[in-house]
């Protein structure tokens, strides 16, 4: 992979060598992931797993417990570090040897399998230090929010809609309202990649919708890759979707395809 | 509260800025006053005793501030403030041994403990101590170093709840037996004391006294602005949200050790400035400043006060200290076990201690 310029000497730059909007995704591909292998305790979770994201897509990924699509996300956003194998935030960023808070600032925003919010801050406080900006002591030590910012903030309200629900502490939303707001956060952050675990755990139909609606309408201005469980959900939203299996890609295509893909569904539907 | 306020209305509302005056109006015009101005004898003079005892009381307010910033706001309990708190105190001890000058037990130049060691000259920990400046920067640059170093180690490995306590509780013992020996050039077991005095003041006059006490009130309501600054600034409320969702705020590009350090710096920095406004007014400062138990009964104050409140924290410690002045000298065998019951009760009882009373007694 020649695309591939390793670039060691920026890694040890450290925190603020890497900057939002700085992605170089020249070649269409916005995350490539080559031969990954990550092993615990000899359970290999991850298994030579080599996968390609192009720019602006919606990619689902699916497949049964214990895949490996959590490790993938873990590995992609710095908090697991491979055993083997190489992951590129386009052609020049290399996230294995970055931290999480790095790799955040580079663009690449995260929401977890189980909600994580601020429960001790209100909604606002939540989406303003979720917002886009410098992030080191000295400039959070003196920040002010300009007005732009809290339009900003007031607009992602909106979106997610939250608005009602601006001064009450995060802590006392409903399990689906923080699903929310902590799609809410990443937007603000405005990450190039979003990696969205489960969003719709938890949520009703109506609110399920509605999360459909705005991931299709994040895609391609955000490149969006959605781990699900939820069948019918992702055959709302699916454009393309990856099937994991025991560490490696066992299919990957249009979702009809892998709908009637005979491996997929006896190791996804145990048939 | 509204982010894009200015300052002062961020700090406080109008109402508690009545108090805050209120305070600073007792504290730092009307007790000196009735300390210095009544004559003597009269029913409304505060007895001379009562001003170096409220100053020590606005010494380890601060250290509550202290304590309840990195506790109660970024949920990491420290057992081993004293150590802060003794360098600071033992920063302050060095200058004022250095100004006995020659008027110690021995005549001599050197401080009396290292005549009694036969020592020839000064050692080089203790250059530069004769300068007030040096040592009044040495009381904050000390500590703050000292916990730069040991936080960089302990929250780059990412070590946190009791492990990190259990770490801070070894600090303070490992110092102690440091300072206890005499080799280490610090007075040993005795520790520094026979003051004379301070930038020329005669240390025992009641004026200095009156002036030490205001020092230390001035520097508790500044200390209490400066924490109040910090955790309602952007900075503070990243600290409240690594409490809890660390894993969420690195997602969201902060590096929390950072944020950790700087907190765990500053309150350090403060204790060690407590120490250095507590040793003139107490007349001594040895290792038994060391010893964990009292770091955990610093810990107390902030639990019994209220955590994560400020002003919770720093009542605690006048409180509980006023207690234990009294205590101490009515039941001296009692107070531990009091001391020991009061915790309990106030976990079971009352987690957000006095001032999460006050605030469910309003509601």
């Amino acid at each position: 992979m020649e695309a591939l310029v390793t670039p060691e000497a920026s890694a040890a730059r450290g925190m603020h060598a890497v900057e939002t909007g700085v992605v170089d995704t020249r070649q269409g591909v916005i995350l490539y992931v080559e031969g990954l292998t990550v092993s615990f305790d000899g359970f290999r979770a991850l298994d030579d797993l080599s996968l390609y994201l192009d720019d602006g897509e919606l990619r689902c990924l699916i497949g049964p417990n214990g895949a490996g699509k959590t490790t993938l996300m873990d590995v992609i956003t710095g908090k697991t570090r491979p055993d083997a194998g190489k992951v590129f935030f386009g052609n020049t960023i290399d996230l294995t040897v970055l931290s999480e808070a790095q790799i955040a600032i580079a663009g690449i925003g995260r929401k977890f399998q189980r909600p994580t919010v601020f429960v001790g801050h209100s909604v606002f406080e939540n989406l303003e230090l979720a917002l886009r900006g410098d992030k080191r002591v000295r400039s959070t030590l003196f920040a002010r929010l300009s007005g732009e910012e809290k339009d900003r903030i007031d607009a992602t309200l909106a979106t997610i809609g939250l608005a009602g629900e601006r001064e009450l502490r995060a802590g006392l939303l409903s399990h689906g309202q923080k699903q929310w707001l902590e799609i809410g956060m990443l937007l603000v952050q405005e990450p190039q990649l979003l990696l969205v675990d489960e969003p719709v755990a938890g949520m009703t139909h109506r609110e399920s919708d509605r999360t459909a609606e705005l991931l299709i309408s994040l895609a391609g201005e955000h490149t969006v890759v959605v781990v699900e469980h939820d069948m019918e959900f992702v055959r709302k939203i699916a454009r393309k979707v990856t099937v994991l299996h025991e560490g490696r890609i066992l299919a990957e295509g249009p979702m009809d395809a892998i709908q009637n893909d005979p491996r997929v569904l006896e190791v996804y539907l145990g048939a | 509260m509204d982010p894009t306020l200015p300052v002062w209305a961020r700090l406080h509302a109008r109402r508690e800025w009545v108090v805050f005056a209120g305070v600073a109006f007792v504290t730092l015009v009307l007790v000196p006053a009735l300390a210095a101005l009544p004559s003597e004898g009269s029913p409304i003079r505060l007895p001379g005793h009562l001003i170096p005892l409220f100053g020590k009381f606005a010494c380890y307010a601060i250290v509550a501030l202290a304590v309840d910033l990195i506790w109660g706001y970024a949920g990491i309990l420290s057992l081993g403030h004293g150590v802060f708190f003794a360098l600071g105190g033992y920063a302050m001890g060095m200058y004022l041994m250095r100004s006995i000058g020659a008027e110690g037990v021995y005549r001599s130049e050197l401080p009396d403990f290292m005549v009694f060691l036969d020592w020839k000259e000064l050692p080089i920990t203790w250059w530069g101590f004769q300068h007030f400046a040096y040592a009044a920067s040495m009381a904050l640059v000390i500590p703050g170093g000292l916990a730069l170093a040991f936080g960089w180690f302990a929250f780059r490995s990412r070590i946190r709840g009791v492990y990190f306590s259990i770490i801070t509780q070894a600090l303070t013992y490992a110092l102690m037996l440091l300072f206890f020996r005499n080799d280490t050039g610090f007075g040993g077991n005795n520790g520094l004391t026979d003051f004379k005095r301070i930038l020329g003041f005669p240390i025992h006059d009641p004026s200095t006294r009156i002036g030490l006490y205001v020092v230390s009130v001035a520097a508790l309501l500044g200390a209490y602005l400066l924490c109040r600054y910090l955790v309602v600034s952007r900075l503070g409320r990243v600290l409240a949200a690594i409490r809890d969702a660390e894993s969420r705020v690195m997602f969201c590009g902060y590096d929390p050790a950072a944020y950790k350090l700087f907190f765990w710096t500053v309150s350090a920095m403060l204790c060690g400035l407590a120490g250095a406004l507590y040793t003139p007014q107490v007349g001594i400062i040895n290792p038994s400043e060391l010893q964990p138990a009292n770091s955990v009964e610093m810990a107390i104050w902030v639990a019994v006060g209220g955590r994560g409140t400020l002003f919770g924290a720093a009542l605690g410690a006048v409180a509980v200290n006023w207690a234990k002045s009294w205590l101490t000298v009515a039941f001296p065998d009692l107070w531990l076990y009091l001391l020991g019951a009061l915790f309990i009760a106030v976990t079971l009882f009352f987690p957000e201690g006095f001032a999460g009373l006050a605030r469910w007694k309003r509601s």
